[in-house]
């Protein structure tokens, strides 16, 4: 482990992807220091989810390096990115819909569990577990519906169970893939104090679209176009650059 | 209502031997054996979401080493149900590995593509398995010195067996693991992306349900006393999959239902209609249509329905 990389929190290294001609990440390099608050912005297409697919695992990069707190994590499985700290929402929520949400967040804590591979113990058995779950539903302000199935709630309380699941594993670098994707105005009042919520223990990385609020959580900012690169850096230094202009306004 | 419906299973577990003819002892036994093989197919098909068209491999292989071992080998039972069993566990570990390099339909052409190859090789290889003559004259265990040659004693047996293997299975899906299971089944990748291991998960299922497939096999050459390579067929493997779909798969009551169904109409129904196969595809399109989860689930919503309109 070098002491350049044991700095970084996630740090991603001439990251190629392309599927067949479309080269969907170009040379991206990106490093994120512990406790970070990154935002991923750029226009539809240009790269960041697949960009958050290569770093969960579920893309296999065609060249270039991705380390997770020194980690070197490029090809693992995603399983095993989870056990170094790594969990993620989805853009498209993620859940086991005839499941409670007790038992969605439970999952969630099982995954980093031993005892995820237990046969003959009931579930219930890890009361643990529960309490744990139920504490997470608990900040996120669903504690009351924790015994209810996924598909009872509404989509907006369903995007707080995708936040809480991955928020319950206590993860060391957060990746939330458009998490106030589809929430009214209220809701997205909700789950924007959630993510400030969340401790500096975990880093967080965040694609959104909605501007207004992702800025004010975010401390820096990458700009993607094509599958580049654009801009790079402090929060308020992205915005005011002419290229973040070029990209989203045309020239 | 639970105390009545635990009463009726209880009832029909235990009575056919104190009321019944040796024509339905026998015929109670079959459901018992074909209700394991079923349950054990479920595993996969309705807790892990992996459709297998080649289950009966594990039935047919572990009634054919069982078979040879006795009749050409001269080895006693326990030690031919011990190496029967290992072979049977191993055989599937192997074929967990190639069909598990696929999901869906890719998967359930594998097990079938397994199956067929074990299928044409109990065929072929008629200096070991005599072919299309089968392998008869074979024999009971007598565990303890209690002979299971009476429908009888067998049946008790049998029963005895199947309550194991129930709550082994019922364990095994309500148990922390289980939900690792349910969880892979459901949302693979975001299972993958919580730490479990989607692949490993599938695999142990496998060999688990090829564990209880082959303990049905015993049984199962057990009851005939005879071995043939129908045993091994895609129709064997078809039979116990429409049991368990039409019964309601991922419940623990519907593979037991579903079995008991099949094997009612292929013995009961075949005296009375030539073409007993014509009719069970009608039964199960029926059930299909009436009840597209199944028998286990569409009742119990029927009488939950009821129940609510009676208050």
């Amino acid at each position: 482990m070098t002491a350049t990389a044991s700095n970084h929190a996630l740090e991603v290294v001439n990251l190629r992807k392309a599927f067949g001609g479309l080269a969907v990440t170009q040379d991206v390099s990106i490093s994120v220091r512990p406790g970070e608050r990154r935002l991923i912005i750029g226009p539809n297409g240009a790269g960041k989810t697949t960009l958050f697919n290569q770093i969960s695992g579920d893309l296999r990069p065609n060249a270039g390096s991705i380390r997770l707190l020194g980690n070197e994590i490029t090809y693992l499985p995603p399983y095993k990115r989870a056990h170094f700290g790594l969990s993620r929402t989805y853009q498209i929520i993620t859940l086991f819909a005839d499941d409670t949400l007790q038992h969605n967040v439970t999952l969630g804590l099982l995954g980093l569990h031993a005892a995820r591979w237990q046969m003959w113990r009931p579930m219930s058995f890890y009361s643990a577990l529960a309490a744990e779950a139920r504490k997470t539903l608990d900040a996120v302000g669903l504690l009351h519906l924790a015994t209810h199935p996924i598909s009872d709630i509404a989509y907006g309380e369903k995007r707080r169970v995708e936040l809480a699941v991955a928020l319950a594993q206590k993860p060391r670098v957060l990746l939330l893939d458009e998490p106030l994707a589809g929430l009214s105005d209220m809701e997205r009042a909700t789950v924007k104090a959630l993510i400030a919520a969340i401790p500096r223990e975990t880093t967080v990385i965040m694609i959104e679209h909605d501007m207004d609020t992702a800025l004010d959580l975010a401390e820096t900012v990458t700009l993607l176009n094509y599958g580049r690169v654009i801009v790079d850096g402090e929060r308020d230094a992205v915005i005011g650059d002419e290229r973040t202009r070029e990209v989203y306004l045309g020239t | 209502m639970k105390w009545v419906g635990a009463a009726l299973i209880a009832g029909s577990l235990l009575l056919p031997p104190f009321l019944a003819g040796d024509f339905y002892i026998n015929l109670a036994s079959q459901i018992l054996i074909a209700a394991i093989f079923a349950l054990s197919l479920n595993l996969l098909v309705g807790f892990g979401g992996m459709t297998s068209l080649g289950h009966a491999s594990y039935l047919g292989v572990a009634a054919y080493i069982s078979a040879l071992l006795t009749s050409r080998y001269g080895f006693g039972h326990g030690a031919a149900a011990v190496l029967s069993m290992s072979g049977t566990v191993a055989m599937a570990a192997f074929f967990g590995v190639i069909a598990l390099r696929a999901t869906g339909l890719g998967f359930l052409m594998i097990t079938l593509a397994l199956s067929q190859v074990l299928w044409g090789l109990a065929y072929r290889m008629s200096n070991i398995t005599n072919g299309d003559n089968g392998i008869p004259g074979l024999t009971r265990p007598a565990p303890f010195g209690i002979s299971l040659d009476s429908p009888v004693a067998f049946y008790w047996f049998v029963l005895i067996v199947a309550v194991i293997a129930f709550l082994m299975m019922a364990i095994f899906v309500s148990s922390a693991f289980g939900s690792s299971l349910k969880g892979v089944r459901d949302q693979p990748r975001r299972m993958a992306a919580l730490g479990f291991n989607p692949w490993l998960v599938r695999w142990i299922t496998f060999v688990y349900a090829g564990f209880w497939g082959g303990v049905s096999g015993l049984l199962y050459v057990y009851y005939h006393k005879y071995i043939h390579p129908t045993s091994l067929s895609t129709t064997s493997s078809a039979e116990a999959l429409l049991g368990v779909i039409a019964g309601g798969s991922g419940t623990l009551g519907g593979p037991v239902a579903g079995a008991a169904l099949v094997l009612l109409l292929k013995n009961y129904a075949s005296a009375y209609v030539e073409r007993w196969n014509m009719l069970l595809g009608l039964v199960f399109l029926l059930i299909v249509l009436a009840m597209p989860k199944g028998i286990v689930p569409g009742v119990s919503s029927l009488v939950a329905k009821l129940r609510g309109v009676s208050r």
